[in-house]
This record gives structure tokens, sequence and C-alpha cells, in this order.
């Protein structure tokens, strides 16, 4: 009973922040309503069982990327913006799309079956610790795409300097 | 967390109960003596610069002007809340409650001595972290709904540089974490009984100094206090705030130099082991040496002159960073190796 609580609580307070987080007409509230349903995220990894994801989930989301964003939109000038009522004209149409879309997924979750069941039960995760799970799948079965991914983000890391270092003297 | 839920609410559970019943106990107690600790920090504070700078400090409220904290709080409780008429008022209200909140959930996981600890997580180091990540966006909130240029100004420095330190501060515990093999203080302070002095002190130097320039840094504190430097923006972020909310800005900043002293207690200098025993008080070397590292911020901030902003920025980024980045691949070699 409680955890089907815990986790429709979850649930319904991110759905509605994130219809708030996209209708706010300042950016900066759209941010700190972000930041909130952030928390329920973490929340929800924790509820199964991923502390280590849940804290992650801070760090990087809300303590990094999102403090990223604020920068960019306190670097704005915000008049108009705050002014404006409705963005785009054309909304009924995007709402229609959107209620497409929403068919469309309710049809697919039909054939949406569960995968098999993997080695780590919840007493095993509870034993090693979350962290040291995680650690050991990632850095032997993972091994090739974990190293995958961060050279691509080395790649990223290499352009963002390039393309904001000022003329180099020839 | 699913078990932790279904236990804690089934019927009839008198333990759970009483398990509950101890958490708040425990919370009540560690929240009365970190309110004591931040009354009584900015009194240590002032007695200390102005003996170095042989003055006497406060004197005047009570004996060696003991009741000044007292004092201070009460003008600051009965202060005028002043709003700006530009500010926005809901992120005004709430940026101070961010500042103070993620400081004090910080101390949930701070272990006192073996056993107390109200939240005792296997992801200590790493909420931490986020919840230290998290404290600027109390302050760059604050900075913008102010509707100050200075207060702006003042949020935007605090949160460039307390993002960039805190790279250096998490990449300065990682050495830490690969030496104890574990995230959860308790266990943090346990794996270090086995080495010199009972601390990673003489393994762990770079990055404890690494550790300790950053949380000058994270703190806003002498030579890295940029985000307040009077001279040229006011008072900071804070500049618009006033009475109660300004207190709590306060009460934020106290608890968070107290959790960096506690952090480098516990990480890097052996947490509540000591050369001996002492009866009753098992918490006795934990409190030596926070005060000790307290005192230290206080010595700098007495000696050292304010960095210039480029100069703080090329700190962090090409010099702290590397070092701690360092540290990490000179432990995991070591580690590896034995």
């Amino acid at each position: 009973m409680l955890p089907e609580l815990f986790f429709y609580y979850n649930a319904t307070v991110i759905t509605v922040l994130s219809a708030l987080v996209v209708t706010r007409s300042n950016p900066v509230h759209s941010i700190m309503l972000m930041l909130v349903m952030f928390f329920h995220i973490a929340a929800l990894y924790l509820f199964l069982n991923a502390e280590f994801l849940a804290a992650i989930q801070i760090i990087v989301y809300a303590g990094a990327i999102l403090v990223l964003f604020l920068f960019v939109v306190l670097l704005l000038n915000l008049k108009k913006e705050l002014v404006t009522q409705i963005f785009i004209v054309r909304w009924p149409l995007g709402l229609v799309a959107m209620a497409g879309l929403l068919v469309l997924m309710f049809a697919g979750i039909k054939s949406f079956t569960l995968g098999p069941t993997g080695d780590f039960t919840i007493e095993k995760i509870a034993g090693e610790t979350h962290t040291a799970a995680i650690g050991t799948v990632l850095f032997t079965e993972y091994i090739v795409p974990f190293e995958v991914a961060s050279l691509v983000l080395l790649i990223a890391i290499i352009g963002a300097i390039v393309l904001a270092k000022k003329q180099i003297k020839t | 967390m699913t078990g932790f839920l279904e236990t804690m609410f089934s019927p009839g559970s008198a333990d759970m109960i009483l398990t509950i019943g101890t958490i708040v106990v425990k919370i009540a107690i560690l929240i009365g003596i970190v309110l004591l600790h931040v009354a009584y920090a900015p009194y240590f504070e002032r007695k200390v610069i102005g003996h170095m700078q042989v003055r006497m400090g406060p004197m005047r409220v009570g004996p060696h002007g003991l009741l000044q904290p007292i004092a201070d709080g009460l003008k600051l409780f009965f202060k005028e809340d002043i709003i700006p008429a530009q500010a926005d008022k809901s992120i005004f209200y709430i940026s101070p409650v961010i500042c103070l909140f993620t400081a004090m959930s910080t101390l949930a996981v701070i272990p006192i001595f073996g056993g107390f600890v109200i939240a005792n997580i296997n992801i200590g180091i790493l909420f931490v972290l986020a919840m230290s990540s998290l404290g600027a966006y109390g302050i760059v909130m604050s900075g913008w709904s102010s509707n100050s240029k200075y207060a702006f100004l003042g949020g935007l420095r605090s949160s460039a540089q307390v993002i960039s330190y805190e790279i250096a501060m998490g990449l300065s515990l990682v050495g830490v974490i690969i030496m104890s093999g574990s995230l959860n203080l308790t266990d943090i302070v346990a794996a270090q009984e086995a080495y010199p002095l009972k601390s990673f002190i003489i393994p762990q130097i770079i990055g404890f100094f690494v550790f300790c320039v950053a949380a000058m840094a994270e703190t806003n504190r002498t030579p890295f206090d940029l985000p307040e430097a009077e001279s040229e923006l006011v008072a900071g972020y804070f500049t618009e705030y006033s009475g109660m909310r300004f207190a709590l800005f306060f009460l934020a900043e106290y608890i968070g130099m107290l959790l960096m002293c506690a952090i480098a207690a516990i990480c890097f200098l052996g947490g509540w082991n000591g050369p001996f025993e002492v009866p009753y008080i098992p918490f006795f070397w934990l409190l030596v040496k926070v005060y000790a590292f307290m005192f230290i911020y206080y010595w700098v901030r007495a000696t050292v002159p304010r960095y210039r902003y480029d100069q703080l920025m090329s700190l962090g980024w090409k010099l702290m960073i590397p070092l701690a980045l360092f540290n990490v691949v000179l432990t995991g070699t070591i580690k590896m190796l034995r």
C-alpha cells in the first residue's frame, strides 16, 4: 500500500511540475520548479534501492546542468518574455499533436513486457552496496561502452574549448 | 527503501516507533548544539581576530563580551524586514531557506562519534557533495531576486566560485574514498585506525591541502571572500536582506563552516579517534579537531589579503584541480601496487 502511495505521489508531482516548468513565463521560476522535480526523480531512484543513482541525479543534474541553465537564463535580458502572455500563437495545433502522441504511447504500452530478472536482487545490492554493484558491472561487463562514452565526452570538452578560444596568433 | 517503508508502517511495530523517537531526539540534540555553536562562533572569531590585531574584541556586553551573541541575535530578531519593491517576492523569500536547508540537511550524515549519526547512509560523502552543490542555488537566486546590481554581481561571482572549487573539493575527497574503499563517513573513520596517527593526514597530505583551500573558497571566507568584497559589492548577494532573513544567511554560512571543519576532521584527521581515549566524552577529539580547524580559518582571515577574481579562478582551475587529479592518480597507483 505505502510503496504504491509513495510512487503515485512522486509520479503525480513529477508530471505536474513538468507541466509547470514549460508553462511559466519567467524562465527563472521554471528552473526552480525543475529543481524540485529533480528531487522527486531522485526519490524514485531511492525507491528502487538505487542510492548511488539518486545522489548522482542530484549532483549532476541539479548541481551542474541546471546551474548552467540558470547562468544562461540570468545572462539573458528578460524584459519582453516577462510580459508576453502566449509565446506560440498556434498552440491548439500543438495540443492536437500532443494528444496524438499520447494515444500512440498508450497503444504502445500494451506490447510492453518485463525483461528477464537480473542477478541483482534487493538483498544482493543491500549486501555489497549499490555503489559497489554498479561499479563492478560498469568496469567489467560494460567497460567498452563506458570508455567510448568517456571518449565522446572528452571530444565534446575539447570542442568546447576550441570554439571558446580566442583567435590564436600565428 | 521499499522494505524500509513496509517495516516502518507495519502495524504494531513498537521498535520502529522507538527508532523514530531516537532519531528525533538525535536531531534535537544536534540542532541545539549547532545553534549554540553558531551563536558563539562569531564571538570566537571576533575575539581571535581582535587579539591577532592587538585589540580586545567584544568586551561591553557581559563579562569579556560573553553575552554579545545574545544581544546580536535579539537585534537581528527585532530588526525591520525590508523587501525591495522590485524584488521577485517568492524567490526572495525562498533563497535564504535553500541556503539553510542545504547546510542543515548535511548535518544528518555527519557522525559525531561511533554510533551517533542521524542517517548512517552508504553514500555519505556523495550526499555532502550533492547538498553543497545545491547551496549555490540559494546564493545565485538571492542575488538575482533582489533586483540590485550589487547583489546580482555578488551572486554571480559567488556561484562561479562555489562551482569551480566544488570540483577540486570533490576530487580531493576521492583519494580518501580510494583509501578507505567506502563512501560511508563512519566506515571512513574506521578505515583510518590502521594508519599512522590514526588518520589519513600523512598519505593524503596533498588531498588535505586541496581540501583546506577548497573549503575556504566554498564557504566564501577570506582570502576567497570576493562575493562579499565590501569595498566593491557592499555585502554581495545578501545586500538587500535584513532582519531575520539576513540572519538565515548568516546561520547557513556558519553552519557551512562547521560542516567543512567536521568533514576535514572526519575524512583526513581521523574523526573521533585520538592519541588516547577520553572517558565519558567520546566526541572529545572530534571537537578538538573541528575547533583547531576553525581556528585556522580565523587565523587565515586575519593574515591573508583578498585574492583578485582572475587569480582566484586560475588558482582553482590551473592549480587545485590538477593537484587533486594528481593525488587521485597517485593514491590509485599505490593502492593497486600494494
